[in-house]
Formats: structure tokens, C-alpha cells, sequence
């Protein structure tokens, strides 16, 4: 990716907003993500000079968080939940089938960049179990027949 | 809640009954109400949690404690119809069970939830009506920090994230270190699976804890708060914000509070997914937008914590629990729990139990009481095997503790441990290997990397309970598991590393039995892990649909339309779809 002055614009004004404070890397990753999806090297490095700090501590915050993603993740993000109540409840099952027929792994997208699957550790709806995410969608006590009803509800967008 | 409205109805808006409800049910139900006219005789109050996560959405008809539970949008007219102007109680929307209203089941005892559920999150006006800021203003204009800090260690409050250490001592500490700046910080990084009652907290009642974060700074001497919270939380920071903005403009935040020259400011950090963040020291790199690396201590975040100066870190239930111990007393709040664990703890159900959700005991209550009374049993009425408490770092408890008054020191004498408060409870058919394979893997994925034992040692120790789940264990193995188990807990650097191992020792000592057989017997005795299965075809079940084998990701079962087909042993990885996706009950695993 080469970044656009535009970019590097919108960049800049991220790290205004938090006055150019590098202890608040964090907040400036947080909403520079949110604009662009993923944060990849060339973004990292203009937040480094804004910051005036290195790209190195920059890039060792950005993989120390599983929040932060170097890759862009598909136009339908999905997340299961594999914390405790959900790998009780079945959650390792409902992972392998979207596994299966998505025929991606954790941490891929698919080839057409519309789904890229991860898993996350409890979003606290463990009433729920097992809690698979899309976007912002929570759905809730997915069967493994659900699996290919969720996908299906993006397929026909 | 607002006595000017005939009744009220209290919509909980916790994450699972928000979203299981999957439309909003609080706007649709204002524009219904408005529909009837009773917009001006009804109120709708959102709140958190009645401990009936797994049938939500809930909603409580108050006064009439009428519970409805699996609303959907088709049942709101009735319920206005029946119940709001006709008296009627919508009987099959009514959950029966024990519990007659959540939350008020007579074994519970509410202290740090005393607001959820019956106020709404986000009118400071409700929280002041509850006694709200009382207690602040109660320490600014009548007694001393040195005073409310007495107040705090004679109630004898205990960290309620997991440590247990005394919260007044930590605050004397605090207020004696010696600099131009304090910090205030309360650790809302919740990153325990399973529990969340610190969100519920943050969601049901936001106002308790900027009260509590306002007398924290009062007693150490700090005009500084930072609330560090998990970017997961996003309806909780929604909550935080808006409770922060409505306390400055009443004036409870600010300079000047009470008229006093107290003067004291909140901020909100985030946190960006990293379970060890929950380590004081780490959370502390973490706000200095750091990796979140914990370091030794000495010093303690009380002597140099943020920017190196003394802070104090708390966990959200126990800001929580301040308010009303200012307000009630010491002796009241020391009245209540066991000797060395005083007031309540608040617990996440969760896992193969009837009622999810949170709920509140008094320290002393006992696991039975908490899993049977209150959780109304196992699901499907299996047996009961074990409960982990203390989440990754805790142990499992089982039917012989089931006896044991929970507090601090009788569950780590037991060999768990408190820690945050999640519960999850594991009936007969959970392989207690795979479980502490599983905490394992969560340990692995979440150490940071800066020690060796926690970061190489924990890797090992999964690999070795993977090797057993596959079937190739050795008794050999199970020495060195415990071996390295007992090294990787004794070299840590932080918590987190002390505290991983706990799993696989706890079930060791309990499930003795389960390991023995997964290298002896290569047996797996709740049939978990499949690696000890092999799939078989029923020749009588089987119609010859061909379902198993269009399903079968390996292409391991052969067989013509109508009829039999067979399982290729050799290639089958026993990943169990055939089996869920037969409707002839016709496969088998032997």
C-alpha cells in the first residue's frame, strides 16, 4: 500500500487531536484503525514520525495487541467467541465449520475479501454461548447448521 | 425509577439480552407506549442483568415484579394490552422457575450490584435518588482522608480482581508515598473468559465507580482518575462517557466539589485486547501506550506507578462496594461474610448451568448454593463434574467441595482461587485434560513473551496435554507435566505466569483418574477427545442419503445412493459432522 497525501493528512490530524503525545499511542492506533481497516507499515510509520517516536516501538505496540491488524480483514469480518463458556457450549465445533466452508484459517481471508475469520476471547454475552460475531452483529447459540445460515445472510448481499 | 409513573418497566440491556433481542426493544417499546397513549403513565427504564442471560431478553414490570422473559416484538402488544391495561399477567411469557425475581433470590445479597437492574445507567438523577454521591460528599465535608481510609480497612474489603489484597491498606500506602502527582486508576480490564461482571458494573450503574474513583482520590491525596477499560466494552465506555460528562455538569467532578477545595478529573484509556493487562504493572505500560508488559515489583504502582508516580489501581467491583460501605458503615459491611473475607462477591455463571448470569453472595455462601439454588442445576439434569473458578488462572473445584463457604482462603486452600469471579460449571460429558488443554492454549496465546518460564514453559506444557488429547501420551509425561507445571509457577515474573499452571494441577489432583486413562488405558472416559474414537455406520440406520459423505470435509465415507456407506478409518480426522448431520441416528462412535 502506498499511502496518499490525503491519508497521511488524515493521519496527522488523528495525532493532533491527542496533541502529538506519544503515551497516547494507543487512543492515536485505536482511531487510525478505525479509518483505515488495518494498520500497515507505511501508516505506522507516519504515526511514528508524528509521534515523534521510533516505527520500532510503533510496530512492537501494533503486534503486542490482538486488537491492532497489520492485514485487512474482509468486507464481513467474522469472530467466534472461544472463551471459556462458549468452548464449553461447543464454540471449537462452530470454528471448524467455518473453517470447512469458508476453506480459510484463523487469521485469513477469503479470496474474495469478503470474510476473514478470527476468534476472540469472551465479549461477556456468555448467557449466549456460543457467540459468533460478524461485524458488530452478535449471533447468538449458533448451531452448526447456523454456520452456513449466517454465511448464506451475507452471501446474498 | 420515578414514582411519578404508574408503573415501570425495566428493560435489561446487558450485551446478551441486548443482543439476543436483535431489534431495539427500548425504542420500539416507547413508540408502542406512545401508540396506546401511556407514554405519560408508563415509564421504560433500561438496566443491567437479572441473572437470566440464556432466556433474554427481560423485562421486569415494576411494581408488579412481574418478570417477562424471550420477548420478541410480537409479544409487546400483548403485554401492553394484557398487563399495562388490563391487570393480566401474560402467563407464557412468565419464566417459572425458583427464583421468584432475579437478583432478589433470598441466598443473594446485592452490594456492588445494589443499583444494577433497578436504576437507569444513564440518569444521574437515578443514581442520587439511590443515595447517590452521598457517601463523597459524606468524606469531603465531614471527615478526613485519614478517616475514610480507617473507615475502608476497619470494613475489611479485599481487591476484588483477584489478589484480595486489603483495598484501605493499599490506599494508606498510597496517600503516605510523597509526590506533586497521584493517579487514581481503575483497572476495567476485564480479561477473564467468562466473567463480566465488571462490565455489568460499568453498564448497570457507571455512577458507583466515578463516586468511589472521587473518595480513592480524596484519601491518597490524587486529583487525578483514569478508568482503563477493554475496547471490547463498547457499550460500558458508552455508559462511562456519559456518566463522566453528566457528574462534571452537576458539578461532582471538577474543581471545587462540595465547596471544598477538592478537586478531581476522570479520563478513559483504552485497551487494545491483551489479557495480561489486567497485571497492575502492566496496565500501567499499557496506559503510557507501552507494550503491556508487567515488571517486577518492588516498586509497587504506590510508590511509582504511572509516570512514575504513586498510583493507585482498583478493580471496578471493588470502587463498587466504597459507597455503600461510606454510607452504611464499616461495621455493617464487616458484618456480613466470613472472618477473613468480608461483604459479598459478585460471580459470573456461566457454562453448563440453568441460570447464566451474574449473581451476588454473601462471602461464605457455598458452592452448592451458588450452583444449585441460585443456578438451578446443570443442564439437561446431567451430573455435576467441576467448576473452574479463578478463569485461566484458577483451579477446578468438584462434588467433594461442593460444601466449602466460599471466600479468599478457603478456595485457595481448595486449590483454586478466587480471581475475578467467573464460575464455569462442567457437567459429565467435559474431559478435564481438553479443559486444562484449553486454558493452556488461552495462557499461550496471551503471555507477553518477557519471561522465559511463561513464555517457553507454557508452550510445552500445551504441547505435552495436546499430545495427550491426541492419543500419544506417555505415563512418563504426566511426571514431567507436573515437573514443569511446578517450575513454570515458581519462576514466573508476573500473575500471569504463577498463576497458568494452576489448571493442569488442579485437575491432576482431582481427575487423576482422566489422565491416567488418556495414557494407560488410551481411553478418553467423557469421550471428548475424538482422537480415542473411531465413527462406525449403522447397517440398520442407514438409508444411504449420502448426507454424512457430501458433509464429510476429508471425503472419508464411500458409499452409493440407498445404500450402506462406510467410514475410511485411515483418512476420517473424527471431527464428529457426520454424526451431527445424520437424521438416521446411524452413526456411532465406539
Amino acid at each position: 500500500m502506498t499511502i496518499c497525501e490525503n491519508n497521511v493528512a488524515k493521519i496527522e490530524i488523528i495525532c493532533k487531536e491527542f496533541n502529538y503525545d506519544k503515551g497516547e499511542l494507543i487512543n492515536v492506533l485505536h482511531k487510525t484503525q478505525t479509518t483505515f481497516g488495518y494498520l500497515p507499515e507505511e501508516v505506522q510509520q507516519i504515526v511514528a514520525q508524528n509521534l515523534n517516536t521510533s516505527l520500532a516501538h510503533v510496530y512492537g505496540v501494533v503486534s503486542f495487541y490482538s486488537f491492532f491488524t497489520m492485514t485487512p480483514k474482509g468486507k464481513f469480518p467474522i469472530n467466534i467467541c472461544t472463551g471459556t463458556a462458549c468452548y464449553v457450549r461447543g464454540a471449537e465445533k462452530v470454528l471448524n465449520e467455518f473453517k470447512t466452508l469458508l476453506k480459510i484459517k484463523v487469521g485469513e481471508t477469503t479470496k474474495d475479501d469478503k470474510f476473514s475469520l478470527s476468534n476472540l476471547r469472551c465479549v461477556g454475552a456468555c448467557g449466549l454461548a456460543p457467540v459468533v460475531l460478524v461485524g458488530e452483529k452478535v449471533y447468538g447459540r449458533v448451531t452448526l447448521d447456523g454456520v452456513q445460515k449466517i454465511l448464506d445472510d451475507y452471501n446474498e448481499s | 425509577m420515578s414514582i411519578k409513573y404508574r408503573k415501570n418497566l425495566l428493560i435489561c440491556s446487558g450485551s446478551s439480552c441486548h443482543d439476543a433481542s436483535n431489534f431495539d426493544l427500548m425504542d420500539f417499546i416507547n413508540v408502542k407506549l406512545k401508540e396506546y397513549g401511556l407514554d405519560d403513565d408508563i415509564q421504560v427504564v433500561q438496566s443491567v442483568c437479572f441473572n437470566k442471560c440464556s432466556i433474554g431478553p427481560n423485562m421486569i414490570v415494576y411494581p408488579d415484579n412481574v418478570e417477562y422473559s424471550t420477548i420478541t416484538k410480537s409479544d409487546i402488544d400483548d403485554i401492553i394490552i394484557e398487563h399495562l391495561l388490563n391487570g393480566r399477567i401474560v402467563e407464557r411469557l412468565v419464566y417459572n422457575d425458583v427464583n421468584i425475581i432475579s437478583g432478589t433470590h433470598k441466598k443473594q445479597y446485592r452490594i456492588a450490584l445494589r443499583n444494577c437492574g433497578f436504576i437507569d445507567p444513564e440518569a444521574i438523577e437515578d443514581y442520587i435518588e439511590k443515595d447517590g454521591y452521598d457517601a463523597l460528599a459524606k468524606c469531603l465535608t465531614t471527615f478526613t482522608p485519614e478517616e475514610v481510609t480507617q473507615q475502608i480497612i476497619k470494613s475489611g474489603l479485599r481487591g476484588r480482581g483477584g489478589g484480595g489484597f486489603p483495598t484501605g491498606v493499599k490506599w494508606d500506602i498510597t496517600s503516605k508515598s510523597v509526590a506533586e502527582q497521584k493517579y487514581v486508576v481503575c483497572n476495567a480490564d476485564e480479561g477473564d473468559p467468562g466473567a463480566f461482571m465488571d462490565r455489568s458494573i460499568l453498564e448497570g450503574d457507571p455512577h458507583s465507580v466515578i463516586e468511589a474513583m472521587a473518595i480513592c482520590g480524596y484519601c491518597i491525596g490524587a486529583n487525578k482518575g483514569i478508568v482503563y477499560i477493554r475496547a471490547e466494552y463498547p457499550l460500558a465506555i458508552k455508559r462511562l462517557k456519559i456518566a463522566l460528562d453528566q457528574a462534571k455538569e452537576y458539578g461532582l467532578l471538577g474543581s471545587q466539589i462540595f465547596g471544598t477545595d477538592f478537586n478531581f478529573t476522570i479520563d478513559i484509556k483504552y485497551g487494545a485486547g491483551a489479557f495480561v493487562c489486567g497485571e497492575e504493572t502492566a496496565l500501567i505500560h499499557s496506559m503510557e501506550g507501552l507494550r503491556g508488559e508487567p515488571t517486577l515489583k518492588p516498586p509497587f504502582p504506590s510508590v511509582s506507578g504511572y509516570l512514575k508516580y504513586p498510583t493507585n489501581v482498583n478493580n471496578v467491583e471493588t470502587f463498587a462496594n466504597i459507597p455503600a460501605i461510606i454510607n452504611k458503615g464499616a461495621d455493617w459491611f464487616a458484618s456480613i461474610g466470613t472472618e477473613k473475607s468480608k461483604g459479598t462477591k459478585v460471580f459470573a455463571l456461566a457454562g453448563k448451568i440453568n441460570n447464566v448470569g451474574l449473581i451476588e453472595v454473601p462471602m461464605g455462601t457455598t458452592l452448592r448454593e451458588v450452583i444449585y439454588d441460585i443456578g438451578g442445576g446443570i443442564v439437561d439434569g446431567k451430573k455435576f463434574k467441576a467448576v473452574q473458578t479463578g478463569g485461566p488462572s484458577g483451579g477446578c473445584l468438584t462434588e467433594k467441595d461442593l460444601d466449602l463457604p466460599i471466600d479468599f482462603d478457603s478456595l485457595t486452600a481448595a486449590g483454586s482461587m478466587m480471581g475475578s469471579g467467573g464460575m464455569i460449571v462442567m457437567d459429565e460429558d467435559d474431559c478435564m485434560v481438553a479443559m486444562a488443554k484449553f486454558y493452556l492454549e488461552f495462557t499461550v496465546e496471551e503471555s507477553c513473551g518477557k519471561c522465559v518460564p511463561c513464555r517457553i514453559g507454557n508452550k510445552r506444557l500445551h504441547e505435552m496435554l495436546t499430545k495427550l488429547c491426541d492419543g500419544y501420551g506417555t505415563p512418563e509425561d504426566l511426571d514431567l507435566l507436573r515437573n514443569l507445571s511446578v517450575v513454570v509457577k515458581d519462576t514466573s515474573l508476573c500473575g500471569l505466569g504463577q498463576t497458568s499452571p494452576n489448571p493442569i494441577l488442579s485437575t491432576m489432583a482431582n481427575f487423576y483418574d482422566e489422565y491416567h486413562a488418556h495414557v494407560v488405558d488410551h481411553k478418553c472416559p467423557s469421550g471428548q477427545c475424538t482422537s480415542f474414537l473411531k465413527y462406525y455406520i449403522d447397517e440398520e440406520n442407514c438409508i444411504g442419503c449420502l448426507v454424512c459423505a457430501r458433509n464429510c470435509p476429508v471425503n472419508a465415507i464411500f458409499g452409493e445412493k440407498k445404500k450402506l456407506h462406510i467410514i475410511n478409518h485411515e483418512i476420517c480426522i473424527k471431527c464428529g459432522i457426520c454424526m451431527e448431520r445424520c437424521k438416521f441416528d446411524a452413526i456411532y462412535i465406539k
